[in-house]
């Protein structure tokens, strides 16, 4: 019974077996990307991002129809160019990065619907906006995989200079002239990391498998690398609780990753270990030392 | 040769000074102060020095020194304290120097950033989060990485604010111990008897140079009176400077 509502959808259907893999190499590269936007305070910026990919991917969209390699090809556009015309302005006007990204990622929205409207229905966009992982093909996966390898990689390599940069930027600035790189490589990686949400949960929905899982480590440890590790783990739990619930009950399946993610992320605020509610009303006695 | 050069130089924001037309240089293995109220530029002058802040006029030239040869101290606030790292991890950061981007932290390394740590007198604090520091402790810390920084140049931007008096007679023995090693220190500092005792050059500033030499000549009540009634304009319809306005009034 367990084992035909929990392990069958998997075996015996391969689109299951593909969103399976799929929701794993976008929690392997999306959580880490989300921990730094959650500690660099950027958790909004991730969700502006992921609507300024929008007019790439209706760009796409309207000249080659719902197909995914157009519409990724102009998400990666769309978000590099908000991401570094934002990012540019932020640095040589010292606007604030939010109040930059703002404007752009409005006028992005707002470009992007209409282009969706002047070709598509309804239906094309709410596929734009809410994604179905549970339509991926191989090319798609592969897509998704490659892009998952290449934000690790690129993560590895600018990692230093990126948590130096998150917690004492001056000092980083004093020393080496790492940040400004570091810091244009990483929002790329956001968009890298969107876009690839997006095959499987849409514009709209793409930022949570980010930031819920940076959310819900946050309450569960003080330590960088394990919180980079439980919310690993916490996106990947969504994403396979999810599939299990989207196939049962027939909810789309990028709402049910999400939803999954938000009760994950409610215990963790009830009973989290730092900070968590219970954790605060049931301290325990205090230690010595 | 001197460690800092200082040819005319203004500093400031968005083409507003905070320091009009410095001239001078900071010889090498001398013990500065730079003392003046809050807003005279002593904090922008330090940006300047360690290049964060661009002069908007003039220049500052290091000696021969390039970045990775100063150590900056900056002011806590600039620091995100909630940020999950540990006290070792950031005091660790002071190795960038000899570790880059991709270098690795051997166990020679490991020693030296656990001794930085124990002559700080943070013994036993190398895992806590520095979320969880007091004050005074994380001024600890910030010395223990300019300590692992081993730089020529030591740029302290007020280093002892708000800490007690423990605490600040240890970090003071550290920054005297660095005048010793003949290292080139300058520091932003608001205690007078400090700075009367302990350091032998003063640079008194006022959104310019009011006075500038030993610190017995320069620490005197007819200075420190024209530095208290500099003026804190920031007028968007301010004429242009005329280069040679702000020397003429110090003078």
């Amino acid at each position: 019974m367990a084992y035909d509502a929990l392990i069958g959808p998997f075996t015996e259907f391969e689109f299951m077996r593909r969103a399976l893999a799929a929701v794993i190499a976008l929690s392997l590269a999306g959580a880490p990307i989300g921990v730094f936007l959650m500690l660099r305070r950027m958790s909004l910026v991730g969700d502006a991002m992921a609507h300024a990919i929008l007019p790439g991917a209706a760009v796409g969209f309207l000249l080659s129809g719902l197909n995914l390699f157009a519409m990724t090809a102009g998400g990666l556009i769309a978000g590099f160019a908000v991401a570094i015309l934002a990012g540019v302005v932020a640095r040589s006007t010292g606007l604030k990065e939010d109040a930059s990204l703002a404007t752009f990622y409005l006028a992005s929205l707002a470009l992007g619907v209409t282009i969706v409207s002047i070709k598509g229905t309804n239906i094309d966009l709410l596929h734009v906006l809410f994604g179905n992982i549970l339509a991926m093909d191989d090319q798609t996966l592969l897509v998704v995989a490659f892009n998952a390898t290449v934000t690790l990689l690129v993560l590895a390599v600018i990692y230093r200079p990126l948590v130096i940069e998150s917690v004492d930027p001056l000092f980083l600035r004093t020393v080496s002239r790492a940040g400004g790189p570091a810091h244009l490589a990483f929002l790329a990686l956001v968009v890298i990391n969107l876009v690839n949400g997006f095959q499987a949960l849409g514009t709209l929905l793409a930022v949570g498998l980010m930031i819920l899982p940076a959310g819900i480590a946050r309450f569960w440890s003080r330590d960088l690398t394990t919180m980079i590790c439980i919310a690993v783990v916490a996106a990947a739990v969504s994403g396979y609780a999810g599939l299990v619930l989207s196939f049962q009950t027939r909810v789309p399946s990028g709402p049910a990753i999400i939803l999954v993610a938000t009760v994950l992320y409610i215990v963790s605020v009830l009973f989290g270990r730092v900070g968590g509610i219970v954790r605060q009303m049931f301290p325990g006695r205090h230690l010595e030392a | 040769m001197a460690a800092v050069h200082f040819h005319n130089v203004t500093l400031g924001y968005d083409r507003h000074p905070a320091v009009h037309h410095l001239n001078g240089e900071v010889a090498r293995g001398a013990l500065v102060a730079v003392i003046g109220p809050n807003g005279a530029g002593k904090s922008t002058l330090l940006r300047g020095i360690v290049g964060i802040l661009r002069p908007l006029d003039g220049s500052i030239h290091l000696g021969g020194l390039d970045a990775r040869d100063i150590a900056y101290l900056p002011q806590s606030a600039e620091i995100d304290r909630s940020f999950p790292i540990s006290v070792f991890d950031f005091v660790s950061t002071g190795l960038w120097r000899v570790a880059g981007l991709f270098g690795g932290i051997g166990k020679a390394a490991r020693e030296k950033i656990l001794r930085a740590i124990a002559s700080v007198g943070l013994n036993g604090f190398e895992n806590r989060p520095i979320g969880t520091l007091s004050g005074g402790q994380m001024q600890r810390v910030l010395f223990a990485r300019v300590l692992l920084q081993d730089a020529a140049l030591i740029v302290l931007d007020e280093p002892f604010n708000a800490i007690d008096a423990k605490t600040t007679a240890d970090l003071l023995a550290l920054v005297k111990q660095w005048h010793g090693e003949g290292r080139t220190v300058l520091a932003a500092l608001h205690d007078m008897e400090m700075v009367r005792n302990h350091f032998n050059e003063t640079l008194v500033l006022a959104r310019g140079p009011v006075a500038w030499g030993p610190t017995a000549e320069v620490l005197t009540p007819e200075n420190l009176l024209v530095a208290m009634r500099m003026c804190e304009a920031f007028d968007d319809t301010a004429a242009a400077c005329a280069a040679d306005d702000i020397n003429s009034r110090a003078a």
